[in-house]
């Protein structure tokens, strides 16, 4: 090993532990899911360790594209065939809405979710989708995007946000 | 003349902070890059983003609709 080398790994030592962020988005809906990668992204710009922690609808931001019905159960068909595609929260207009918003955000320069999540994954933002609404929902981890974190639970979460400087509920 | 010019004219927030932030981690300490951007928000989250990460802003000014950011690197 060179001294260089030596002095790198040293000052790896002595480096102070990044301040950690940690998000929990809880919504599917547009209007959350947008402020969500928003932050994580500009978390990570700000040199923090950000970790999503995706849960309920939440999860529906972490799914491939085309995954149409899911689960075994009928109540979990039902679910998931009834909350297909982003929401909003407010002035939903059958799909017309998120649609409107969506093509606002093109024609204003705003990055889409889609692509603030490939940013993020590009900025070392760990995604972690939540286990228990994983099987409550019949999700598969082959349903959603590759390169998530492996699915945890409420006790990860908070093992994360006691020792974080910022922790949201989105 | 800044080290390293950072484009982010059309882009709205958060995409100028993430922009700097790609470019800070390509020029040494010293060294400085101009970021110009068009979104109205740079104006507040530049200079937070650049006090906060303990970089300096060398020079800021506004020409034909732009955002101009000269920031040394600390």
């Amino acid at each position: 090993m060179t001294t260089e080398t030596l002095a790198e790994s040293a000052s790896e030592e002595v480096a102070p532990e990044k301040e950690k962020m940690v998000l929990i988005a809880a919504s599917g809906d547009l209007d959350k899911a947008w402020p969500v990668m928003i932050l994580a992204t500009t978390g990570a710009a700000y040199g923090m360790d950000v970790t999503v922690f995706f849960t309920f609808w939440g999860l529906h931001i972490l799914r491939k594209p085309g995954i149409g019905i899911t689960g075994e159960d009928w109540r979990q068909k039902m679910l998931s065939a009834f909350s297909q595609g982003p929401r909003l929260s407010k002035l939903h207009f059958g799909g017309m809405g998120p649609k409107m918003m969506k093509d606002l955000g093109d024609d204003k320069g705003v990055a889409s979710v889609q692509e603030l999540l490939e940013l993020a994954q590009g900025m070392g933002v760990k995604l972690w989708p939540c286990q228990m609404t994983m099987d409550l929902m019949g999700l598969d981890p082959d349903h959603l995007i590759d390169g998530l974190d492996k699915p945890a639970g409420a006790g990860s979460a908070i093992s994360l946000m006691k020792d974080a400087s910022i922790s949201l509920f989105i | 003349m800044a080290d390293l010019i950072v484009d982010a004219r059309n882009l709205q927030c958060p995409m100028p902070v993430l922009k700097i932030s790609q470019g800070i981690t390509q020029i040494e300490s010293g060294q400085t890059l101009e970021l110009v951007a068009t979104d109205r928000g740079s104006l507040s989250d530049i200079p937070s983003w650049t006090r906060d990460l303990g970089h300096t802003i060398k020079e800021q000014f506004e020409q034909d609709g732009e955002f101009h950011f000269v920031v040394q690197k600390g």
